[in-house]
């Protein structure tokens, strides 16, 4: 007999149709998996910050946020540990983000093509995978020991900033690339020189991705604590830092940078590793409004994002 | 800057002015060039700083530890009478805890990646897309404080006699954290196959479960490829969680049910304790700090090289 004769007879007795309805089957079976696998790591993850909220809840109240750590658990706060970071984060963006932006501006608008751009991004690009306690482990040689900056707010800054600094490059670069050649031929056709063209054009125009990746970047530093715990941050400071202010000339006092730190993450890690179970509760606590701080953040990032997306339209 | 210019332009309408104005706002570009380029030239300052501190403390270090000694030896007890230098018993932890690691998310990763890139509809993918950018925000440090009271415990309901310090729930919720990671790399790859590819293999008959597996995951395979280093290398990294969770004591073990100390949990330790400056014991955070730079940068460079070939491939 022909073939013809035995295609057509195994599609008359419905084959054909078989294995379309088995391969939907397992189709149907395969986005059911990947749908599955998906919910499970949300749901895993969520339950984990839910399992947080609910051991920290009953802790967080007005007394822990503006009471200094303790030896009892019950009266131990987070006065020094927030304001710390807060401290700590000014001086991270005052580093990172002239450094980082004025990076991104020479490697776009400037550099020509040559081995010394090609050196520089080539470099962004590795310290940008560099773990963030080797960050730690070079402050801790360099700024501590051979600068003699000491364990100080000046130096949990600057190994911040240094570890933030490929995460900024790299974010400024994509918003200013996305900054159309025609704003700057039209500038430069006016008559506008170079940097009147990056300060006038480009930057007003690539502000909101800017934004953008230096708020998700500051957000990655508030969470860091390898890089400072190697640098030898404290985690019971019961004093805060100098005031940045005092009563004669002139005036302006910088004493406070050089004070001794803590921060958020510190402060937890401390409290995690202690045996008492009072403690757990505070570390919870503390976890709660450190979240709270890095997830902040990064709603301001996303909806900056979409405000600008929304308002520039090439 | 415009005031600058206006000037020069009355200057030469006048002629009053001797020197040719037109040097002035030039003048001014390139010192703001050369301001721009010096920024730039500090992200390799970083580099120099991290190679040349990590080096050097490195080089003391292996003036008193023969460099066999140091690969070859089994144990890892610097701060003991009789110390000794085998890295190996650090290794160990690391490898073990990436491993398990990676045994989750990589599956669960393409899992999620697969189901967002080729069956979510559009408002899923938009939804979960952000959602797991903040999750990858959540401090590693609040996932520690998870390994630790959450996932172990858990564990131990299982498993009675698993120690309270075991590289197992590390390992696990570094793969549960770095998930949100490693599947929106795997994505991007996956959205940026050609859609027609995709098209012709349903014009054959395929179904979208053929199609992913058969079409689309293989043409992305690279970025996917990179998406798996990158997160070899973040694990390998990974500080807070393993140095919460997984203990603090070197062992030279391959069973994850154990407690052991990864590279960066040693460094950690030491940081908490107060080794004087110079000391051998100092030295060797430097040495570990190097052979984990010296890994993370191995899978960094695999990871990219792999990156830039899906790139160039359409």
């Amino acid at each position: 007999m022909s073939s013809g004769n035995a295609i057509d007879k195994s599609i008359r007795s419905g084959f054909g149709r078989e294995t379309l309805t088995r391969r939907k089957l397992t189709d149907l079976l395969f986005a059911s998996a990947g749908l599955f696998v998906m919910l499970l790591a949300l749901s895993a993850l969520l339950s984990l910050l839910g399992q947080l909220a609910f051991d920290g809840a009953d802790r967080l109240s007005w007394q822990f946020l503006t009471s200094y750590p303790s030896r009892f658990a019950a009266q131990a706060g987070i006065l020094t540990a927030w304001l710390g970071t807060v401290v700590v984060m000014l001086l991270t963006a005052l580093i990172a983000v002239p450094l980082g932006l004025a990076t991104a501006i020479y490697l776009e608008e400037y550099a020509s093509r040559n081995w010394f751009t090609d050196v520089i991004e080539i470099n962004i690009a590795n310290l940008a995978g560099v773990p963030s306690i080797v960050y730690g482990l070079m402050a801790l040689g360099l700024l501590v020991y051979e600068f003699h900056l000491g364990q100080s707010f000046l130096t949990a800054g600057l190994t911040l900033g240094m570890l933030i600094l490929p995460m900024v490059i790299i974010a400024t670069r994509e918003a200013i690339r996305a900054v159309p050649p025609q704003i700057r031929e039209a500038a430069y056709a006016l008559g506008a020189t170079k940097w009147q063209t990056v300060k006038d054009h480009v930057m007003p125009y690539s502000m909101g991705g800017i934004l953008t990746g230096l708020i998700l970047a500051l957000s990655r530093a508030v969470g860091e604590t390898a890089p400072l715990i190697t640098v030898g941050a404290l985690s019971f400071i019961a004093f805060l830092p100098h005031a940045p202010w005092q009563a004669d000339l002139p005036y302006i006092s910088l004493q406070w940078i050089f004070d001794p730190f803590t921060v958020m993450p510190i402060q937890m890690f401390n409290w995690i590793s202690r045996p008492q179970e009072d403690f757990h509760a505070n570390a919870a606590a503390a976890g709660i409004v450190l979240l709270l701080m890095t997830l902040t953040m990064n709603a301001f990032a996303i909806a900056i994002r979409a405000r600008f997306r929304k308002r520039i339209r090439w | 800057m415009d005031a600058d210019v206006a000037k020069s332009h009355v200057f030469k309408r006048t002629r009053e002015f001797q020197v040719p104005p037109i040097l002035v706002p030039r003048l001014k570009e390139k010192g703001i060039e050369l301001l721009l380029m010096l920024a730039a030239l500090a992200s390799i300052a970083v580099t120099v700083g991290i190679v040349g501190v990590l080096s050097y403390e490195s080089f003391m270090f292996f003036r008193h530890v023969p460099l066999l000694d140091f690969l070859t030896d089994g144990q890892w007890t610097p701060l003991f009478s009789e110390p000794h230098y085998g890295i190996l018993s650090l290794v160990s932890g690391t490898l073990v805890t990436t491993t398990v690691a990676l045994l989750v998310a990589i599956p669960a990763g393409s899992m999620v990646a697969i189901y967002l890139s080729e069956y979510a509809p559009r408002s899923v993918r938009e939804t979960v897309k952000p959602v797991l950018e903040l999750l990858s925000a959540v401090p590693t440090v609040v996932y520690g404080y998870f390994a630790l009271l959450f996932v172990t415990p858990a564990l131990q309901k299982i498993w009675p006699e698993l120690p309270g310090f075991n590289m197992l729930s590390a390992g696990l919720v570094i793969g549960i954290m770095i998930v949100p990671y490693v599947s929106s790399v795997s994505e991007d790859a996956m959205r940026a196959v050609p859609l027609y590819l995709r098209e012709g293999a349903y014009a054959l008959g395929a179904t979208r479960m053929q199609t992913a597996l058969r079409v689309v995951f293989p043409s992305a395979l690279s970025g996917i490829a990179a998406a798996y280093v990158l997160g070899v290398s973040r694990a390998i990294g990974e500080t807070m969680v393993v140095a919460i969770a997984a203990g603090m004591q070197p062992t030279l073990t391959w069973n994850p049910l154990e407690p052991a100390a990864t590279m960066t949990a040693y460094i950690v330790q030491v940081s908490l304790g107060d080794l004087p400056h110079g000391s051998i014991g100092y030295q060797t955070i430097f040495a570990t700090g190097l052979t984990l730079l010296l890994m993370t940068l191995v899978f960094n460079i695999a990871g990219h090289v792999l990156r830039k070939r899906y790139r160039q491939v359409y």
